[in-house]
């Protein structure tokens, strides 16, 4: 009996929910697959889709979030023998779902840690809440591919901003795949876009462009192209979340600063009166 | 103001025939934010009124002053010791201006009324079972005849309260179109005597809201009032500033409205020169000075009095005057 | 008619010196490589005071003073010893506020009516409450909590701060960087505005009154270059600015690369949105505060009046007889209104601004108003028929000149509002509670003021999103621009 001839899987973008291919039509090879090498209009592309989910996305309430976020860990530790087969460590694949676990129960517990009432000397009712920023540029981690991704996704997701990330060049099949994941999750589309290939292409056209609102650049090593995107983030004041230093261990608690980095704090006041 | 501000001009005098029709319209009217409303009070009283417009003020303040008492124990000899010094508050300086008016129970109109007669200084009654109202309607339109028969040409009449609290706008509004018309006295007495002013007591430290305090001045100004008034001055909380506010901003949008103009009266709790100024700056930043006449602003108040004229002494004089050199009538 | 005597506060209860050197590492010393500015008095355009413009050596020498302070002082002292040292500073502060708000008053034009019940007492608040916090930074809940009571370590400070600040509000704005960089244990380097150096100045006296250890607080006046040293120096670990987007902008890229945490507080174009149910008589006072506190000269400004076309009419009617009312001359004079522009450079900006308005079709109006020939005046204006693509109705004017425009339905409103590459405050004046929340939620600003406007309080946090800058001053949030977090 002749041994059976593998269906191969075609490694693509995840933009606005879709699998689309590089609108340039190119591919790099890498990790053994031909991976699909994004172009700055496909950055541009993953930006609209990201603002076009941030209405849904910000206005759906925590719970149902947090709901999605949990769904999303469920879906990961059913595909737990795939990204091991990638080449994932199966210890990193259980943080990798342990972190969306935790990040799922941060959606209606943040406003409350992080916002509250101020006392103000007045007659006023006066309440801050955090409020997400918008459309978040991410460069995810070189390493660990799978939790390093999900330890920059899913603090920026789950306070309800819509992600664009840039993945692991050298690693890209772990992002693909966690699309995959992502998108059997009952996430909206658009929430989170994964970019895959070479981040001098992608994220300077993240960095500079007006209808970003954040960026964090964890994942960035060369500390010349950090200054450099932190300088097109100026143009429109984004938030910057600098480059993560080489030895940060991805596996321990990541506390909440991440989060908190990517909100607005809202503060409202209404005089209390007859 | 939203729905009086144009269309219903000639309309407004309709709506008392309809409770449905007050109602609709006074629930209409803005709201009154109560910290904004009293921050904007607060403000004012802030300002700093020196040396020439102090004197000025002072002044026209006295001249605005209801001299009043109502007391149990008034007698024909105290209310006319206090018409008298209506009439020269200081006997010392033949410059210093009489005061609006004398403001008596309608018992002793008459006794006051033999001291002012011809003299330009109103004789104000209260009247309609004055201070809680708490009477049969044709007992307080008696009260009120009796009253413009011995003399009064100025009555100060309460609001049912009751009835307005309970939400029974059209009593209210009834009620005060009939002292209205029991301002012109007696039938016999009717010739050749103008109707006396109406000035209708809000008592506004019972209406417990701004936005009552505004609904009850429309509604006064619907049914006919002369004047505004706040309070009669028996019950804990008498004039405020911010109350007095929201009724000159009604006033002044009902002028808007209809073209009439009504004039306001705080009373009760007005005791010195410092509050006076206070609300004489408020009249001036809030309506303008076509209010600044004792035809249009009016204070309640007694002991007011004796600290105008003390600020008056010393400004004229440049020495701090004691109380022992103003009668205490 | 009543016209108001003048009513002026004394100016004999500050004492100006006739020149300023720089206050660093606790003594006044003269500028070693820099100038001197003169500081006037935006009403008069007397000159009060001679002050020195630092220079990158002098802005060295301030920055080693604070990094030493910081080392050997400020960072091991126990926090609730930092407390007593701010607390000393409110108290003081409150001692001398008549004489530090006639200060103000002078330098910046401001009425003293202002200064005296807004600026100095919050500053006084701001002291306060950041003192109580300094020996409180683990209870802060940044970071990762305690893991069991009292053995978790404080959040720690983050060194030496630049702190940076506009002219609009000086005092108030030193307290905004001061106070929480201090209870934080950090030493600061400050640099006050070049057209409002004075009340810093006398704030450094009052540091030496309180004896704060030398170096903690430094004062080093001048311009935009002096800014620049400072924001650019290398021994920096925090840069704080408050003023244009354009230098916060300049400010993001020369911190790019470092290690300098950034906080920025910068424009703004506030939309201020009366629906047709509000209390209409409120809202026209929360209008002209809005827009006319300060004579404008307020990042958050509610600059641009959206009203509901049903209400528009009668809302511009009582704003314009309210306008009437608007008291504008002498600062000094207690019962003005509106004083004077800051400086010839802001009331060119403001009447460019404004000719753009008239040019571009808006209709002008001010009230009838006389203005003193002497100093720099502009009559407080309201341009009405303004759209959204007016320069008047998207650029900062930071004056007192209000851009209305008009709306239908409350989605209408929200866009207008959001339609701004600004985020720093808002206003909604309704009488319905639901419509405020649901607006209140889609508004893009870090401050809402519903049926109020322009409140200011300690425990409040302040700041921006988008353009606005980033980063919160005030309450617990404002902790955070200090703590290594």
């Amino acid at each position: 009996m002749s041994e059976r001839v593998a269906v191969r899987k075609t490694y693509k973008l995840f933009i606005g929910g879709k699998f689309p291919r590089s609108e340039s039509g190119r591919s790099y090879l890498v990790q053994d697959s031909n991976v699909s090498l994004a172009s700055r209009k496909d950055a541009r592309d993953a930006v609209v889709a990201a603002r076009a989910a941030v209405q849904g996305w910000a206005g759906a309430t925590a719970y149902n979030r947090g709901q999605i976020l949990y769904r999303v860990a469920e879906m990961l530790e059913g595909r737990r023998e795939q990204f091991v087969a990638l080449g994932v460590p199966a210890d990193e694949v259980d943080a990798a779902t342990d972190r969306w676990v935790w990040y799922a129960g941060w959606s209606d517990k943040l406003p409350q840690v992080y916002g509250g009432a101020n006392p103000v000397a007045g007659p006023y009712f006066n309440l801050s809440t955090p409020e997400p920023t918008g459309v978040v540029a991410v460069v995810a981690p070189e390493a660990p591919a799978l939790l390093g991704l999900v330890s920059v996704i899913a603090p920026a997701m789950v306070t309800g901003n819509t992600v664009v990330v840039a993945a692991s060049p050298s690693a890209p099949l772990a992002a693909v795949t966690l699309a995959e994941v992502l998108a059997t999750s009952d996430l909206p589309g658009g929430v989170v876009n994964i970019l895959t290939g070479h981040l001098t292409e992608t994220v300077p056209t993240l960095a500079s462009h007006l209808d970003v609102n954040a960026i964090d650049l964890t994942g960035v090593t060369d500390a010349d192209l950090a200054a450099e995107l932190e300088v097109g983030a100026a143009q429109n004041l984004k938030r910057v979340l600098r480059p993560a230093p080489a030895d940060h261990d991805w596996f321990a608690d990541p506390g909440i600063t991440r989060m908190t980095t990517l909100l607005e704090t809202k503060t409202v006041w209404h005089p209390k009166g007859v | 103001m939203t729905a009086t501000a144009t269309s219903a001009r000639s309309d407004l005098s309709e709506l008392g025939r309809s409770e449905i029709a007050l109602r609709t319209f006074l629930h209409g009217l803005p709201g009154v934010d109560q910290v904004g409303a009293e921050q904007r009070a607060a403000q004012l009283g802030t300002r700093s009124i020196k040396t020439t417009a102090k004197a000025q003020a002072i002044d026209l303040a006295i001249r605005m002053v209801d001299l009043t008492t109502l007391e149990g124990a008034d007698t024909p000899g105290k209310v006319r010791a206090l018409a008298a010094k209506a009439l020269r508050p200081d006997p010392a300086d033949p410059s210093c201006p009489h005061v609006g008016a004398v403001c008596v129970y309608p018992a002793m109109v008459p006794y006051v009324a033999e001291v002012l007669r011809g003299s330009g200084v109103h004789l104000a009654s209260v009247a309609t079972a004055f201070p809680s109202g708490q009477a049969p309607l044709e007992i307080k339109l008696a009260d009120t005849r009796a009253a413009v028969e011995a003399g009064a040409d100025e009555i100060d009449m309460v609001i049912n309260r009751g009835a307005f609290l309970t939400g029974r706008y059209g009593e209210v509004y009834d009620e005060i179109v009939a002292t209205k018309e029991a301002c012109r006295g007696t039938d016999a007495g009717r010739q050749g005597r103008p109707r006396a002013h109406l000035k209708v007591i809000l008592e506004t430290g019972e209406l417990a809201t701004y936005d009552n305090v505004r609904r009850a001045s429309w509604l006064a100004m619907l049914a006919g009032a002369d004047f505004i008034k706040t309070s009669t001055g028996k019950v804990p909380v008498a004039a405020t500033l911010p109350v007095t506010l929201v009724m000159l901003e009604a006033v002044r949008d009902f002028r808007a409205a209809t073209g009439r103009q009504v004039g306001v009266k705080p009373a009760g709790g007005i005791k010195t020169t410092k509050d006076a100024i206070k609300y004489l700056v408020m009249v001036n930043e809030t309506v303008g000075v076509d209010w600044l006449d004792p035809d249009w602003f009016r204070f309640g108040a007694s002991s007011l009095l004796n600290d105008l004229l003390m600020q008056r002494t010393k400004l004229t004089t440049g020495v701090y005057p004691g109380p022992d050199y103003f009668t205490l009538d | 008619m009543f016209e108001y005597a003048p009513a002026p506060e004394s100016r004999s209860v500050v004492d100006i010196k006739p020149t300023y050197g720089l206050f660093i590492d606790g003594r006044f010393v003269d500028p070693s490589d820099g100038g001197s500015l003169k500081s006037i008095n935006p009403a008069s355009e007397e000159v009060l005071a001679e002050v020195a413009e630092g220079g990158p050596a002098d802005v060295d020498h301030a920055v080693r003073a604070a990094r030493t302070a910081y080392e050997q002082v400020w960072g091991p002292m126990p926090g609730r010893d930092r407390a007593k040292y701010l607390f000393r500073i409110a108290r003081i502060i409150q001692e001398r506020s008549r004489e530090l708000a006639v200060l103000e008053s002078l330098d910046n034009g401001k009425p003293i009516k202002e200064a005296r019940d807004v600026d100095l007492p919050l500053v006084a608040a701001h002291f306060f409450y950041y003192a109580g916090w300094a020996d409180k930074l683990a209870y802060a809940g940044f970071g990762r909590p305690p893991t069991s009571q009292h053995s978790g370590p404080d959040p720690q400070p983050l060194g030496v701060a630049a702190q940076v600040i506009p002219w609009n509000f000086p005092l108030l704005m030193l307290a905004w960087k001061i106070a929480p960089a201090l209870a934080a244990g950090n030493t600061v380097v400050l640099k006050p505005a070049e057209t409002t150096p004075l009340t810093a100045l006398l704030f450094a006296e009052i540091c030496q009154q309180a004896d704060l250890p030398a170096g903690v607080v430094n004062i080093v006046t001048g311009a935009g270059e002096t800014g620049r040293a400072l924001v650019e120096h290398p021994g920096v670990d925090k840069v704080a600015f408050t003023g244009s987007t354009e230098v916060g902008r300049a400010i993001a890229r020369a911190v790019a690369g470092t290690r300098k945490k950034l906080t920025l507080e910068l424009g703004g174009k506030a939309a201020n949105i009366v629906f047709d149910d509000a209390p209409v008589d409120q809202a026209v006072e929360g209008i002209v505060n809005g827009i006319f506190f300060n004579q404008g000269h307020v990042c958050c400004a509610g600059s641009r009046l959206l009203v509901q076309e049903s209400v528009a009419d009668q809302v511009l009617e009582s704003l314009k007889r309210r306008m009437a009312r608007l008291r504008v001359g002498d600062p000094l004079d207690k019962n003005t209104d509106i004083g004077a522009i800051n400086s010839a450079a802001q009331l060119a900006r403001i009447r460019e601004l404004s000719d753009a308005g008239s040019a571009e079709g808006a209709q002008r109006w001010s009230p009838p108003c006389e203005l003193p020939e002497r100093g720099f005046w502009f009559a407080p204006t309201i341009f009405t028929g303004v759209t959204q693509a007016h320069r008047i109705a998207r650029e900062e004017i930071f004056g007192p000149v209000l851009s209305v425009l008009t709306f239908r339905t409350p989605a209408e409103a929200v866009e207008k509002a959001n339609n701004t590459p600004y985020g720093l405050s808002a206003g909604i004046w309704t009488d319905k509670g639901s419509r405020i929340l649901w607006t209140a939620d889609r508004l893009r600003a870090g401050v809402v003021w519903a049926n109020t406007f322009n409140k200011f309080d300690p425990t409040s946090p302040f700041g921006g999103y988008k353009e606005s800058g980033y980063g919160r001053e005030g309450g617990r949030h404002g902790l955070e621009a200090y703590l290594n977090v």
